[in-house]
Order: C-alpha cells, then sequence, then structure tokens
C-alpha cells in the first residue's frame, strides 16, 4: 500500500558543546549562543533520514522541517534541503526567546497544527540540554500519540505505523495510528551525505531576513528567486497565547551556574616503579579494597 | 496535598534500582520539608512491592493495577499519574531518567503546565529571592544538573508551579532501606475510570528485554581506558587486569567513540553513571563529562603520563607513568601478594 505522507522533521540548531568557551553564558544564566559553533543537532539528523527513507518507500510524500530559533537557524532548513528534504519553516520571533522545553514545545506545537502533518519526527534529545522533553510535550500538546527512543521506523502494519524502540534493556516494537510524534534514537542510521544536485539548487535559499542582511553584501545574489525563499513564521502568525510564550512561559528558572572546577582533593603521587606499585597494591589488598 | 511523590518503576517483577534510590533521596526531603513521602506504582500485578516500598519509608502507595497494564503504556500510565497530581497536588514528584521516566514525566509536565527537569545529579531545598520582583520563595526544590555537554553544573528551580517536577539518573543516588520500615497505607486507584480505551491505540507488538551483558554498574571494581589507551589491543591489558582482580572494564565516552571499546562500558554524562569501591582509570584525562559519572566512587586511582590530567586531580592514588608499564607491575604485584 502506498500513502503519500506529509513529515515534519523537528531540528534544533545547537551550539557545539564540545567547545564551550570562557564567553558562552550570559549574566541571566542562558546560553549565548552567538558565542559558539552552531550545529544540526545530531538525534536530528538521525530524524531526518528516517522521514528520509519513509518518503523514499512512499513516493509523492512531503519532508519539511521545523526549527525554532534566531535568523542563523535558517542554516537548518537548508541543510535539509541539501540532504533531500522538501522544504521547512523557520519559528523565529523575540518572543520565543528564553522558553524552556515547555515554551518551546508550546511554540512548535501551534506552528504544528497549521502544517497538518501525518508524521512528526524529532531527534530525541538535543545536545545542548539532553533533556528528551520537547518530542513528548509536543505530541501532548498536539494530543497525538507518541513513541520515543525509536531505532527504525519499520513501516505500515494494519494502517498504522510500526516502529522499532531501542531501550535500556533491549528492544520493543510497538504499532502506533497516525498522526503521531516519534522520537528517534541516535542508534537509529545516520543521515544520508548532502546531495551535490540539491546544494547547488538550495544553497541560495533564504529567510526575508537574510535577504534584507544580504543587500550590504555586495557579492551575494541580492534577490533569490522566490521559490528559494524560506518561510519566517513569528507569534503572529502561529496565533495562541502570548504569556505561553518564551521566558513568561516558561516555569522553569534558572537560578545559578556553576562553572566547573575540580575540588583538589589529597591524592598520593605515584612514579610508575615497581616499589611503588607494589606497596599501593599490598595497600589495597590488606584494606580489603581488592582481593 | 504537598507531599513528594516518586514513581515507582518496575523491570521484570522487580522494583527498578532507581526508584529504591528516589525513595531514600525523597525521605531526606520529606524531613527537611515535614511532608510526607509517597509513591505511586503502576502495573498489572505490583500489590507484591508494597512491603519494599514501606521498608524504603514510602507512607502512602498509590496502586494501579489492572492486567492491561503489564507493560509500559504512555497514554494510560500518563492518563493515571495526571490524574493522581491533580488530585493530590504534591510539591515535588521525582521519576527515574529511564526511558520510561523520560517518556513519561514530559508528557505530565506538559499537561499539568509545570516545570520539568531532566537528569538530575542533585536535589536540595533551599529558598529563593527573585532579583527582579523581590519575591521570595521558601523550600523550593534546587534540581541541580550538568548542562551543555557538562561544562556548567545548573541549578533549576520552579518557582511559582506545581509539582516541582525531575528526573535523575540511576546511580546517582544512594539506595538504603529503613532499619523498621514504616507503617504506611495503601490506596487503590481505579483504573477504570481513568483510562479510555482510546488510550490503548498505541500497541506493543514485540519485544525482547536482552539484559545487559556486561554489567558494569554492578561490579565493586571498575577498570576504565580512555582515549589514551592508544588502540583496541592495548585495551587488552585492561581486561587481563579486570580478570585477575574480578573487576569490569568501563570506558570513556573518547574510547568509545575511537572503537576501543563497546558503548555498553561507556561511563560519564552519556554512558552509565557508577559508583564502585574502587575506580582504576587508565589513559583518562579526566573530562568532566566522563568524572560526571564516576567522582563518586569510594577510591580513585588514575595512571596517566601526563601529570598535569585533570583526572589526577580527583584521585586518591595518582600514578604518573605508562600504562602499558604501570599495568603489568600492578598484575605482578597483586598475584605476588594475594596468596
Amino acid at each position: 500500500m502506498t500513502k503519500k505522507l506529509k513529515i515534519v522533521v523537528l531540528a534544533k540548531q545547537v551550539p557545539d558543546t564540545r567547545n564551550v568557551g570562557k564567553n558562552a553564558m550570559k549574566e541571566d544564566g542562558t546560553v549565548n549562543r552567538a558565542a559558539l559553533p552552531a550545529i544540526f543537532n545530531p538525534e536530528d539528523m538521525n530524524a531526518l533520514e528516517q522521514a528520509l527513507r519513509l518518503k523514499d518507500r512512499h513516493p509523492g510524500s512531503v519532508v519539511l522541517l521545523l526549527t525554532m530559533g534566531p535568523a542563523r537557524a535558517a542554516e537548518i532548513i537548508r541543510e535539509g534541503y541539501y540532504r533531500g528534504a522538501d522544504g521547512g519553516v523557520l519559528l523565529t520571533d523575540r518572543k520565543f526567546a528564553g522558553a524552556d522545553t515547555l515554551a518551546t514545545s508550546y511554540a512548535l506545537a501551534m506552528a504544528l497544527k497549521k502544517m497538518h502533518p501525518d508524521i512528526i519526527i524529532a531527534g530525541r534529545q538535543a545536545i545542548d540540554g539532553d533533556t528528551a522533553q520537547v518530542g513528548p510535550q509536543v505530541a501532548e500538546k498536539l494530543n497525538l500519540p507518541q513513541v520515543t527512543y525509536a531505532e527504525e521506523i519499520v513501516g505500515f502494519e494494519k494502517n498504522k505505523l510500526v516502529v522499532k524502540r531501542r531501550l535500556e534493556r533491549g528492544v520493543e516494537s510497538v504499532r502506533t495510528p497516525l498522526p503521531a510524534v516519534i522520537t528517534v534514537h541516535a542508534t537509529a542510521p545516520e543521515c544520508r551525505p548532502r546531495n551535490a544536485k540539491q546544494l547547488m539548487r538550495f544553497k541560495h535559499a533564504r529567510t526575508l531576513t537574510e535577504e534584507q542582511d544580504n543587500e550590504h553584501n555586495s557579492y551575494l545574489p541580492v534577490i533569490s528567486p522566490e521559490s528559494l525563499r524560506i518561510p519566517e513564521w513569528g507569534v503572529a502568525d502561529v496565533g495562541g497565547e502570548e504569556s505561553h510564550y518564551g521566558l513568561s512561559g516558561s516555569p522553569t528558572k534558572v537560578k545559578k551556574i556553576e562553572n566547573i572546577v575540580f575540588q583538589a582533593k589529597e591524592s598520593k603521587r605515584l612514579t610508575s616503579s615497581f616499589e611503588e606499585i607494589d606497596m599501593l597494591m599490598t595497600e589495597l589488598i590488606s584494606s580489603h579494597t581488592i582481593g | 496535598m504537598d507531599n513528594i511523590i516518586i514513581y515507582i518503576e518496575t523491570e521484570g517483577g522487580k522494583i527498578s534500582d532507581v526508584s529504591l534510590e528516589l525513595l531514600t533521596k525523597g525521605r531526606t526531603l520529606a524531613g527537611e520539608l515535614s511532608c510526607k513521602l509517597e509513591a505511586l506504582i503502576i502495573g498489572s500485578s505490583v500489590e507484591q512491592h508494597t512491603q519494599e516500598l514501606f521498608n524504603y519509608g514510602a507512607e502512602t502507595i498509590y496502586l494501579a493495577q489492572d492486567k492491561r497494564l503489564e507493560h509500559y503504556l504512555t497514554l494510560p500510565y500518563s492518563a493515571i499519574t495526571i490524574d493522581l497530581f491533580k488530585k493530590e497536588r504534591p510539591q515535588i514528584a521525582l521519576f527515574g531518567a529511564t526511558s520510561v521516566g523520560r517518556d513519561l514525566a514530559p508528557r505530565v509536565s506538559s499537561a499539568l503546565v509545570s516545570g520539568l527537569t531532566a537528569d538530575c545529579t542533585s536535589l536540595e531545598i533551599g529558598n529563593h529571592k527573585e532579583a527582579k520582583s523581590g519575591k521570595e520563595y521558601q523550600n523550593l526544590l534546587y534540581q541541580i544538573r550538568p548542562a551543555f555537554g557538562g561544562n556548567i553544573i545548573a541549578t533549576i528551580i520552579n518557582p511559582d508551579c506545581r509539582p516541582q517536577m525531575a528526573t535523575v539518573r540511576e546511580g546517582v543516588m544512594k539506595k538504603e532501606p529503613l532499619a523498621t520500615p514504616v507503617k504506611g497505607v495503601v490506596k487503590v486507584i481505579e483504573t477504570k475510570e481513568i483510562i479510555k480505551t482510546e488510550d490503548f491505540v498505541v500497541e506493543i507488538i514485540e519485544r525482547h528485554i536482552e539484559e545487559r551483558k556486561i554489567d558494569i554498574k554492578g561490579s565493586p571494581i571498575i577498570i576504565a581506558g580512555g582515549f589514551g589507551v592508544g588502540s583496541k589491543e592495548n585495551f587488552n591489558l585492561l581486561y587481563e587486569l579486570a580478570s585477575v582482580l574480578g573487576a569490569e572494564v568501563g570506558a570513556s565516552r573518547a574510547a568509545v567513540d575511537a572503537g576501543f571499546a563497546e558503548g555498553a562500558r561507556q561511563i560519564g554524562q552519556t554512558g552509565i553513571t557508577v559508583r564502585p569501591k574502587l575506580y582504576i582509570a587508565a589513559g583518562i584525562s579526566g573530562q568532566i563529562q566522563h568524572t560526571a559519572g564516576m567522582d563518586q566512587s569510594a577510591m580513585i586511582i588514575s595512571i596517566n603520563s601526563d601529570p598535569n590530567a585533570p583526572i589526577h586531580q580527583i584521585a586518591d592514588y595518582a600514578i604518573i607513568g605508562d600504562m602499558n608499564e604501570i599495568i603489568p607491575r600492578m598484575i605482578k604485584s597483586y598475584k605476588l601478594n594475594s596468596k
């Protein structure tokens, strides 16, 4: 049975937390993302691959990305294009700033209501927060079933989608009706590489904000074709209660941020000589730590 | 009202360790807040567990038993949890940061429009004064967790919403039964009134639980290797020492990423958290991502040729030198002395 599916992939542009510098935090405890290299969240890449595989099996299906972030997060949509997606939306508004997972999932859910997807696929969690909360919270807000920790979207059976989940001690296969929210685990296959044709075609895809910024950069084409316009949605476009967005819609507050400082404790320094190691081992044996 | 509820997870007919760890922590928190410690347990035959929950200090056990609830399913389990929290209005609700807890807790937090902090490593009670409004809050739950790839430790609070919800990873907190079990009560939840047929739209069609073959968490001695071990072959030295000492072999993320060891051996923020009685770290530099998963070990021995490696800072014994020389000497010495 072939059906055409509308698939929305939730993807986040994240600071590469492997390269956190000293100036990465603002005074209020929120992250100064501008100070860090921004990357496509790794598990969202796994999610994109699952979406593209569904599209391969169901010709005529559409894969769209939905991302929330500042202007430069449009890069997520372009990256999606390069790998085979059909488009996407950048959710961007100053009113979204300072959102915790709950306010983020509210904004995403409001946008998804406009997009009417059959399947929503997201990475299990993002490397900047590691919370794994946004997927289930979006599902709850849309009153949809959720399948988390997915390793593979297997296919349709009895008009429902079969999904294999990777759990701590094994695997579980479940059957879910659609629409549903699926979050994808890092053990799922990696995303296919960029497609050269797609790259050439979509590297000039721009949001209106980027177009306007480009006017100052004479070396870039001032105007890209309308078909390459990446839509930007703000609070006015998706509707909803303003108080549920951003900082005011976030019940969790950051009280304190501490930089990691190693606490020095009294440690005995030894050389690699047999005598010193032998003394240590004897001590460990007599204290019943080993043996 | 205003109590602490711990969500109790079961696996293979046993209560998960993380739930007992949370009850142990919950006792301290409830003591500080002068409130009750309560437990919610959901399943098909979970009555058998009530005594163990009393042993760990649960004063009230909310018991939801239904043959349709044999395995965890998001929708009915969250319906029961949400219903209970709406009626009982706990001030704090804690879940294990497992695949179940991390599926259930966000769903519940969204429905109750309350904040949730994931993967806490420490929980404390404290006060808070809002800088802008000057409003003061007493006895909030400080939810402390590493963030940003482990580069910072953040203290998160939920000043205005209840319950204050958090998930905690297995192995991070101590598990300790009471000397004298509490004489608590069991309150049965009428599941039929709460869960609807449509809560079962997602069906489990297959499930095979594979017990973890590598049991790092349960091992009292761990020999862990990092990127500095250099190769998969060099890891054999660690296995050799492990077999002599009856230990398990662990690895840092860098070593796993480099293919020196299996993912199941990974210790640290993105791996397993361990607290063995002896932890030997070889060729591990001591990045916080790793030490977050092992710094509670009773004794730490570090082996690293770099005298400035941060791992030496948290070690009880720091051996500066080449592990390829040191580990064979440890094996030799052990064999000589242990007879």
